[in-house]
Order: C-alpha cells, then sequence, then structure tokens
C-alpha cells in the first residue's frame, strides 16, 4: 500500500482514521502543510493531488493509495523557489506566511482549472472557450484560502503576475 | 474519530454487499470525515464508493446520466452540463470552495448533512438529529440559518446542498441499488421533512447506494441564484433554482426549487401551477411567490428569509422571461 509524495514512494498509514494532513506532518515529518481549522474552513492545508487541489484536513490518507499527492516541499526549495513563491515575496503576498503554503498550491491548481476551462461563481459566459484571469475570477476562485493577516491584494498580485502576466493595477483592482 | 475498518468497493455490487450494519459509504470525505472527527458519525467501517461511477453520459432521451462518483467539478465543467443545465452548474459553482468541489462526489453532495450549529455542538446543545427525543436547542435559540418551510417542533434545521436544489428543479432521478436489487427515485422524494424523526433524513435504506443521477431533458431557460452572508464560500440564507419555457409572453412550462429554507430542497409546486399557463410578468411572478409563502412561518431570527425569498423567486424569474443578455 503505497502512495507518491512529492514524486517519492510513501506507505500508506495503517489506521484508517489517519487524515492527509496528518500523515503528511506527524508520520512524513512534511511541515509545510499547515492545519489551520482542521474543519474545511481555511484552506491551510491544501495540497496537490494528481495537479488537484483538495483539503488534505478533509481527506483520509488511505483515500489516496496509488495516487500522487504534491506539498509544497515539491513545490519549490529554498534555493529553487517556484516562481510563484517568487513573486508572493515580490508582492507583498504574506506577513505571518501560514496560509501561503496553501494558498500557493492552491493557486497552481487554479491555474490549472483555468487552462482546463473550468467556469467559476462569477463567470458570465458558461459556454465561453476560454476563461478569463482576471482579477475578479481570481478572488472567487481563491476564495477558500483565507489569510488573517490580510494579504489577499498581494496574493491576487502575485498570482496575477505569474500565470496571466496581468498589469499590476488591473490585478489590484 | 472512533475506531474503524476501511474498504474500497470495487464495484456498486460489491459496496452494497460491504455495507453491513454500522457501515457508511464514503464519498469524497468532505462532510463524512468532518462529522467522525466530531463524534457525532461514528461508524464502523467505512465502503470506500469514491472510485466508482464516474462519467457523465448523454442518454437516448435527449437527457443526461451522472455517475454518483462524479465530482462536483466535472459536473459543473462538462460541456454539456453548462450548455443545457445551466442552473446545475451555477449551483455548483456557487457551494462550497474549489477545492472541496474537487473532492466532493454527486451522491455524497446529495446526502450531506445539515450545517446547524447546534447539531455540530455534541457536547454542548441537545439535538434531535444527533438523539432523537432529546430536544433542539436550535428553535429557541439563534436560529437566522434555520427553516421557514416545513419544519417541525423537534427540528428547524436546513439541508445545506445547492446542487440538489437545482437537481429539484430539473426533475432528477436517483438512481441507486442494493443488495435486493435497484430502483430510481424522483430526488424531490430522496430528502424528507423532519417531522417527529429528524435523524431519518432520507428514504434510502441503510445499505442502499446512490449509483447515478439522471437529468431529463432541460427547459430551455434556467439558472440559480443563491443569497448568502458573504459573496463567496458560505452556505445559502435563501437561493432559488428555476427553469422556463416562455412563449409570446406565456409561461409554458416552469420549474422552481428554493434553498436554504427548509430540511430539504424545497420545490414550488404552489408557485408553479400559478405560473403555469398564465402570464410572464411581474404581477403574476410575485402572486406565484406569495402563494408559495403563504405558510412560511419564521422563528425568531429568521423571519427576513421569508421576503428574501419572495424577492429572489421575481428576481430570478424576471431573469429568465427578460431578454437574454
Amino acid at each position: 500500500m503505497s502512495m507518491i509524495i512529492n514524486g517519492l514512494p510513501a506507505e500508506v498509514p495503517l489506521d484508517p482514521r489517519v487524515s492527509l494532513l496528518d500523515f503528511l506532518r506527524d508520520d512524513l515529518r512534511l511541515h509545510g502543510t499547515k492545519k489551520g481549522c482542521d474543519q474545511g474552513a481555511c484552506g491551510a492545508c491544501t495540497v496537490l493531488a494528481d495537479g488537484e487541489r483538495i483539503l488534505s484536513c478533509l481527506a483520509l490518507a488511505v483515500q489516496y493509495e496509488g495516487r500522487s499527492v504534491t506539498t509544497i516541499e515539491g513545490v519549490g526549495t529554498a534555493t529553487e523557489l517556484h516562481q510563484l513563491q517568487q513573486a508572493f515575496i515580490e508582492h507583498d503576498g504574506f506577513q505571518c506566511g501560514y496560509c501561503t503554503p496553501g494558498q500557493i498550491c492552491s493557486a497552481i491548481g487554479m491555474a490549472e482549472e483555468i487552462r482546463r476551462g473550468v467556469p467559476s461563481h462569477v463567470t458570465d459566459d458558461l459556454d465561453a472557450p476560454t476563461m478569463p484571469f482576471c482579477a475578479e475570477e481570481i478572488r472567487e476562485r481563491m476564495s477558500g484560502n483565507l489569510c488573517r493577516c490580510g494579504a489577499h491584494n498581494g496574493i491576487v498580485e502575485a498570482i496575477a503576475a505569474t500565470f496571466a502576466a496581468l498589469p499590476e493595477a488591473e490585478a489590484a483592482e | 474519530m472512533t475506531p474503524l475498518r476501511y474498504a474500497r468497493a470495487a464495484d456498486a455490487q460489491d459496496a452494497v454487499l460491504q455495507a453491513q450494519a454500522g457501515a457508511r459509504f464514503l464519498g469524497g470525505g468532505t462532510n463524512l470525515v468532518d462529522l467522525m472527527r466530531e463524534t457525532i458519525e461514528r461508524p464502523e467501517a467505512l465502503v470506500d464508493v469514491s472510485g466508482l461511477a464516474n462519467g457523465i453520459e448523454e442518454s437516448r432521451d435527449g437527457g443526461v446520466l451522472i455517475g454518483a462518483a462524479t465530482r462536483n467539478t466535472a459536473v459543473a465543467a462538462h460541456p454539456v452540463v453548462r450548455k443545457r443545465y445551466p442552473v446545475l452548474a451555477r449551483a455548483i459553482l456557487s457551494g462550497a470552495s474549489a477545492q472541496i468541489r474537487n473532492m466532493a462526489t454527486t451522491g455524497g453532495n446529495l446526502l450531506q448533512r445539515t450545517r446547524c450549529a447546534y447539531f455540530y455542538d455534541e457536547e454542548g446543545s441537545r439535538c434531535n438529529k444527533r438523539h432523537p427525543g432529546q430536544g433542539c436547542d436550535a428553535r429557541e435559540g439563534f436560529n437566522r440559518n434555520h427553516a421557514i418551510l416545513g419544519a417541525s417542533s423537534a427540528c428547524v434545521a436546513v439541508h445545506p446542498s445547492d446542487m440538489a436544489v437545482a437537481l429539484a428543479a430539473l426533475d432528477a432521478v436517483v438512481h441507486t441499488r442494493t443488495s435486493q436489487g435497484e430502483r430510481q427515485i424522483a430526488v424531490t422524494d430522496l430528502h424528507r421533512l423532519p417531522g417527529d424523526r429528524p435523524d431519518i433524513e432520507t428514504m434510502l435504506e441503510p445499505d442502499e447506494l446512490i449509483t447515478a443521477i439522471a437529468l431529463p431533458p432541460a427547459l430551455p431557460r434556467s439558472t440559480y441564484r443563491k443569497v448568502r452572508d458573504r459573496s463567496s464560500y458560505a452556505f445559502a440564507l435563501v437561493s432559488v433554482a428555476g427553469a422556463v419555457q416562455v412563449e409570446g409572453g406565456r409561461v409554458l412550462d416552469v420549474r422552481l426549487a428554493l434553498g436554504g429554507v427548509a430540511h430539504r430542497p424545497w420545490r414550488a409546486r404552489r408557485a408553479e401551477d400559478i405560473l403555469r399557463g398564465g402570464a410572464a410578468d411581474r404581477a403574476a411572478f410575485a402572486a406565484a411567490a406569495d402563494a408559495e409563502l403563504a405558510e412560511a412561518c419564521a422563528l425568531s431570527d429568521n423571519g427576513f428569509k421569508i421576503e428574501l425569498a419572495r424577492r429572489t423567486i421575481i428576481a430570478v424569474l424576471e431573469e429568465l422571461t427578460g431578454e437574454r443578455p
């Protein structure tokens, strides 16, 4: 019984009650993924499962046997940052940093959803072949990731600068 | 969480055979895992059905068949759903967050449990859903999120799903399987009103698995409007799913369902009866809304929902019968 975590195999815990979040943090000592509310309200525990963003606190680890999970440790390293991590620094996308790993994993998943043409609650034309990458869309699509420091403007700018190359003025609206 | 066994079902038949007493089916886990952590749900075994029927097919009658394990995101993003069933796409997209929609299954969404805070407060509150006969602290408590239609002295909780409200307005049919065989249930019959047994929320048997949701052909225009305390990632105070067919200023056919107001998605048949065959104008919409809400009953904090539901019904009907944008 195994899954792939950041490209490496890991044995799934024997107790089926262990959440994917606790498995990552307590068993694998991957502390980048954060425990905020532990009830699906804050998004701090967001990871990517086969490229899709999910909440690891509401996932049982055993359900992800055979799947490939990417955490913030698999996104970039201190010496080799992902371009979105660099953008968070440049655009003041965090203060305390606790929500940041979840924000970054979530934004990577979001960019892929937009690329696939997945609509959102604020999408006017559900039939549109391509989805706009504007600030309003980013805010709606990132609403599952809370930042209690209030760095949301910087977060939206960083995401827009990385994935949409929008002018900063528009991204900051 | 209390100790439990876990097994993945190979297929629907395997799932129902494994679903012995004390077992629960596990979909995406977004509601059940949380309830287990709060020890409100204490299953002895989980039968994981999240890997079963996963996909959307067009059916011969011009409708659509959605596998019960299809994720909410996949349903909302499907080209046929977006084009012919915008009410369903919009309802799903207005619910939860993107992460949760990526995990949540169609069957699990239908069977999610109320977010009544007193239901969740295992240690501090009485709740007839958790412990039948114990009493309900919501009725005299802080109840602005609670029911205005179909409630009972035992329970004033509301069903939390947006998707289910759209399915009620679409006349969706739920396909199920037990160890005895298969059956089909109108989605409007799936959920119960609370009565004196609010712990029994659906008409499903304990080992009955939802395998698919069938949508009949859609009316030409449909949409979903959700009113909530913040503009994203919040449950509905009131929501309205509507579908209409209008010709020459008259309503040929109409379907309406309300969310956030009752123990189940509330199909507004009284309003539909008044609208069908009549003029597609504001006076008719107001009369229909008033008829539907005539028996609405406010608790101490949720009286605003009655007027909010009235206005939202009218707004949705005006949007659906007006010029296309």
